[in-house]
């Protein structure tokens, strides 16, 4: 299990060829990659900076991951989290999660992501023609998170 | 003595990111920080009284409201997070 935060830029080709190779009996990789929008709630995102809380970011992402692998049976996950300003269709998250089929591998990679969305401690601050603004919570992010604690 | 930090929107507002606070004795868990916090007046007001969406981390783990602190504690405020 891996998890980085970084200001650079991450390769997704090499990233899932490192992962997968190390476990010859891996039959799934699923993977989420987040992408900058140039658009937020209407208005134009010309930059977006990533505020984050070191120390407990790092310790959060791993805590989500073991998570996961605790409530699938799943080979191994890595997820790289980027920091510092960054501009329309750059790369902001990548997610990976290997397994021997692929709906474990969906699914973990989902919860993941639901709970890196709504408890992992980043925040976005966004660039708009009419200024800087904070990055509101979405109500939707906690609904997609709360449906792994129904289920 | 208690380290206190502020981070993204909230930091902005208070215009401090850290401080090192010592805490009367009757401020034992994180609901009678804020309201000593927001005892301050002004911005620290605005922002502790309630009225805005705030999370808190104990040892930099997500805390409820009702979590216990003590002495040493390393303390965080922060708006709900928007990372992914």
């Amino acid at each position: 299990m891996s998890v980085r935060v970084q200001h650079e830029d991450f390769d997704v080709g090499a990233e899932i060829t490192q992962l997968r190779l190390a476990r010859p009996d891996t039959g799934a990789v699923a993977a989420f990659i987040g992408q900058v929008r140039d658009i937020n709630e209407g208005t134009g995102v010309s930059a977006m900076t990533l505020e984050h809380y070191p120390g407990m970011t790092e310790k959060a992402l791993a805590a989500i991951v073991d998570r996961a692998k605790q409530r699938w049976d799943i080979f191994d996950a890595l997820v790289i989290h980027r920091i510092g300003t960054l501009q329309p269709t750059d790369q902001i998250v990548l997610v990976v999660v290997i397994g021997a089929h692929r709906g474990e591998a969906f699914a973990a990679c989902g919860f993941i992501m639901d709970y890196l969305k709504t408890e992992a401690p980043f925040w976005k601050k966004e660039e708009t023609p009419g200024g800087t603004r904070w990055v509101e919570a979405r109500s939707t992010d906690d609904a997609a998170r709360q449906r792994w604690e129904d289920n | 003595m208690v380290r206190l930090f502020y981070f993204a929107r909230l930091r902005e507002a208070l215009g401090l990111a850290a401080e090192e606070v010592e805490l009367p004795a009757e401020v034992a868990d994180v609901t009678a920080l804020m309201a000593w916090l927001a005892q301050r007046g002004g911005v620290w007001q605005d922002e502790f009284a309630g009225c805005r969406p705030l999370r808190a981390a104990i040892n930099q783990e997500l805390a409820a409201n009702t979590d216990s602190i003590r002495g040493g504690d390393e303390i965080a405020f922060f708006p709900p997070v928007t990372g992914g």
